[in-house]
């Protein structure tokens, strides 16, 4: 799965894309950062709702390819401008978590 | 091989710089060329501990030794101290404050994870002193 299609099949918006054909293997969902960082597997989509610059740090050291931003959930300022820093690939989407992993599947 | 040597100040209460010092931990292995399962579990164990220095100890130092066939890192803090480590390592426990939380912290599983993804682990901690975290990463399967 590429995440040029993941972002087509949720109509999601861009916040940063460096590696649109990064390929996806496996997938994780949740909030609590703790959880994320140890069981989201390397070069998955992760989907949540949390949106501070913690997250840039959690994608960054699980390897993770993309992160959606889930509920129309907008990453703040400083997020924004941590996951341009460090390259990495973020979109946001309207749709809920559950809805956006069937949307995807 | 002679040991690389890294520190690092951990700033207290400071997430614009959580997880710096583990970034650049994960990026020597890489270049070093440590195998990626390993260099998994060492970025998982070190951003825990300084997440943790982050938000219960007001900062503190990692020191970081990478030698050829494991990495050693030890995280110390002037912070309050873990009055219950036992209680402190069970899975769900918790004592971070509601804010952190909102953060996405404080789920009970930093002290867990941080002996599940190392081949050795020690809390040395006094309440009103400090605590210093060892932990060991072999470079073998």
């Amino acid at each position: 799965m590429s995440i040029e299609s993941i972002i087509a099949d949720l109509g999601a918006r861009i916040i940063n894309l460096e590696e649109p054909e990064r390929e996806i293997s496996g997938g994780y969902c949740g909030d609590f950062l703790s959880n994320v960082i140890s069981k989201a597997p390397p070069d998955s989509v992760w989907f949540t709702v949390m949106n501070n610059q913690n997250v840039a740090a959690v994608q960054t050291l699980a390897d993770i390819a993309l992160t959606v931003l889930c509920e129309g959930v907008e990453p703040d300022e400083t997020l924004k401008a941590r996951v341009k820093d460090k390259g990495l690939n973020m979109i946001v989407t309207d749709l809920p978590v559950y809805e956006a992993v069937k949307a995807i599947e | 091989m002679t040991a690389l040597h890294l520190e690092f100040d951990v700033a207290g209460n400071n997430f614009v710089s959580a997880g710096s010092a583990s970034d650049e931990v994960k990026k020597t292995l890489k270049m070093l060329g440590v195998g990626a399962q390993f260099v998994r579990k060492v970025a998982i164990a070190m951003y825990e501990g300084e997440i943790n220095m982050v938000i219960h100890a007001g900062g503190g130092r990692a020191i970081v030794d990478i030698y050829p066939d494991r990495i050693v890192i030890v995280l110390t803090d002037n912070g309050p101290g873990i009055p219950d480590i036992e209680l402190a390592m069970r899975d769900g426990y918790s004592t971070a404050p509601e804010a952190i939380r909102n953060l996405g912290f404080g789920a009970g599983m930093g002290l867990p994870n941080m002996k599940k993804y190392t081949d050795s682990f020690k809390i040395d901690s006094v309440v009103g002193k400090g605590t210093t975290v060892t932990m060991t990463v072999n470079f073998a399967a």
